[in-house]
């Protein structure tokens, strides 16, 4: 096997692992390779991917045990050097509690569990991750979560949209970013945002999910693409 | 010394609840009336051993920032009890 190696890190409790996995090694040129949670090295992978699922049993907070592991150091400072990191899901979670992105995600508004396809609008292109989109493309992800209610003080926000680092929006199926359309209440529709650089993008809704038509989207692929040409 | 210590943890104030919310409706459900605001937080508990009181506050402090809660959406306070409170 050969290729841009691309780290996917386990956790005790992470069950998106292998669709991670498979969704990078899809793309040609790129290398899955795992990263357990105890390893204090990267291994010389050139981008890095935080699986969902629930690292820790989400005890405390979810995400909060799981950024104190040995190997989130070293993410932390391959974030900081630039290098293009992606959190999905639990992933997004861990982010914000490792302090790489700004706020919090608190349980549904509604406080079920939410697990459906979404429409999603991308509203920053200026990402590795979302450069193969066109601004504002209506994109299919499915989510599946019960803590995904991003807040932030209004600062943050408007801070956030004035960059340009809202990068997906919950939306209806003609791209309005509607009450309706919100999964989980999260402030202004917000479904993944970046880091001031953009290198290090978090985002609740699953591209991991959307590689293929036979599940109902393909529209992921083209995040696994644009990490494999941030990492190479 | 050694402290007993209790760490409450609670969502902010206007931080929407939406588990305090549910449990108020059914309060109301079962014929409670009058009941408003309910919010469901977090009682931590546990020993620690340190030079003074002082010492082991600032402790605690910095366990409650750093881990026990996020002060993005959570706010917290502690109690020190000396062994035999």
């Amino acid at each position: 096997m050969s290729g841009v190696p691309i780290g996917i890190v386990r956790f005790p409790g992470t069950n998106c692992d292998q669709d991670v996995f498979d969704a990078v090694a899809a793309i040609d040129g790129a290398l899955p390779v795992w990263l357990w949670h105890k390893e204090t090295a990267l291994g010389g992978v050139r981008g890095i991917v935080l699986a969902g699922g629930f690292a820790y049993g989400d005890y405390l907070r979810a995400g909060a045990i799981a950024r104190f592991s040995p190997i989130m150091e070293r993410v932390i400072a391959f974030a900081r050097s630039g290098g293009p990191v992606l959190g999905i899901c639990n992933g997004f979670q861990i982010l914000t509690e490792a302090g790489l992105l700004p706020g919090a995600l608190m349980r549904n508004a509604g406080l079920s569990f939410v697990c459906r396809e979404q429409w999603l609008r991308v509203d920053s292109t200026d990402t590795p991750f979302t450069r193969h989109f066109r601004p504002r493309q209506l994109v299919r992800f499915p989510v599946a979560h019960g803590e995904g209610n991003y807040v932030a003080d209004d600062e943050t926000l408007d801070l956030l949209e004035g960059e340009g680092r809202v990068v997906f929006r919950y939306v209806d199926e003609a791209g309005e970013a509607t009450p309706l359309a919100n999964p989980n209440g999260s402030a202004r529709n917000i479904a993944g945002i970046a880091d001031e650089r953009g290198n290090v993008v978090g985002l609740m809704p699953h591209p991991d999910r959307a590689m293929s038509l036979l599940v109902g989207s393909e529209d992921g692929r083209e995040v696994f693409r644009g990490l494999l040409e941030a990492a190479a | 010394m050694t402290a007993r210590v209790e760490v409450f943890v609670q969502l902010k104030d206007g931080m929407l609840d939406p588990q305090g919310k549910t449990l108020e409706h059914a309060l109301e459900a079962l014929g409670y009336s009058g009941v408003e605001n309910v919010r469901v937080g977090k009682w931590i508990t546990f020993a620690v051993e340190g030079g003074c009181r002082e010492e082991i506050a600032g402790r605690v402090d910095e366990m409650c920032r750093r881990l026990l809660a996020n002060t993005v959406i959570e706010r917290f306070t502690y109690k020190l009890l000396e062994d035999g409170e």
